[in-house]
């Protein structure tokens, strides 16, 4: 499915073997979509000799500091941390 | 590696790194090797070398000068970094979308890729050895204050922090704030103050005074 910007999504969990670019830091994490920046070439697939086709939608997706690190070190509570993520790699969050 | 009794079958000169580092020794190999095998030409790998080493700060500079002079430019810049490039007759490079982020009063950004080195090359340049720096890419993410300040940059309370990481095919170049003292300022005298650090978002133009105040 498809997101839109405000929306709030999960990082999923699962484990992947092999190359992504989902940093294992936020799998699990909540944040909000900021944008959509198009759709690139799949790196899990394109690592390994192959195309990358069909190409995967790709979004900024922002985080805040202190949901992503528990003892996040900052003062100012709205301190975000921005990511690129696959739409793959995003879930819904009721 | 003297006892050269590996099991291949092409013949090649025993494989050693004398005084050259171990991952310069190791690139060395790979690019042999993709050479024998026609995945790369030795002169496409001298041509990519050579743009990268042409690449400087001082295109990143002017864009940043531009948008400092021009609000009008600002907002394209914003809007589309990659065009904004072209629109100077500037080479944005082979990433598809750049973003340029704006640091302001109440906002400070820094760049980081903790998966590899993303990094906007086409208008920094080649990345700074701490920037592909294992305690960079893993602080930078978990702890930006005190890499900051560790930067000597001054955060003011009440500045959102944001980082941004570049885990995928998009690059991003950091506005710095014009320093305040730059009124008098040509757009050619603005571009020389602005560091390749302070587009990174670890450092503040020459002269700026501290985030906040």
């Amino acid at each position: 499915m498809s997101y839109r910007a405000g929306q709030r999504v999960r990082v999923a969990a699962r484990p992947h073997d092999g190359h992504h670019r989902t940093p294992e830091y936020l799998k699990g994490k909540i944040g909000t979509v900021e944008r959509l920046h198009g759709s690139f070439t799949n790196p899990e697939t394109r690592a390994y000799g192959a195309d990358g086709l069909p190409k995967q939608p790709l979004y900024l997706v922002g985080f805040a500091q202190h949901d992503v690190w528990p003892d996040y070190r900052g003062g100012h509570a709205d301190d975000r941390i921005y990511v690129d993520v696959f739409e793959h790699w995003l879930e819904a969050v009721e | 590696m003297t006892d050269h009794d590996h099991d291949h079958d092409h013949p090649h000169a025993p494989i050693t790194t004398g005084d050259e580092p171990l991952a310069a020794a190791r690139v060395r190999a790979l690019a042999d090797l993709l050479v024998e095998k026609h995945a790369i030409g030795r002169d496409d790998l001298r041509e990519r070398i050579d743009w990268l080493v042409s690449r400087t700060p001082a295109d990143g500079a002017r864009l940043v000068a531009r948008a400092w002079v021009d609000p009008e430019f600002k907002e394209r810049l914003l809007a589309d970094a990659r065009a904004a490039a072209l629109e100077l007759g500037l080479d944005p490079g082979p990433s598809p979308v750049v973003v340029a982020v704006e640091n302001t009063k109440a906002v400070h950004h820094m760049v980081v890729c903790t998966l590899c080195s993303c990094y906007p090359k086409a208008l920094l340049g080649p990345p700074p050895d701490w920037y592909k720096s294992l305690p960079y890419r893993s602080r930078a993410v978990s702890d930006p204050r005190g890499v900051l300040d560790e930067f000597g940059v001054e955060i003011e309370d009440g500045v959102e922090v944001r980082v941004l990481d570049s885990t995928a095919d998009i690059r991003y170049l950091v506005i710095p704030r014009r320093p305040a003292d730059g009124d008098a300022m040509t757009e050619d005298e603005l571009a020389s103050l602005v560091t390749r650090d302070s587009m990174i978002g670890v450092a503040q133009p020459a002269a700026q005074k501290p985030i906040g105040s």
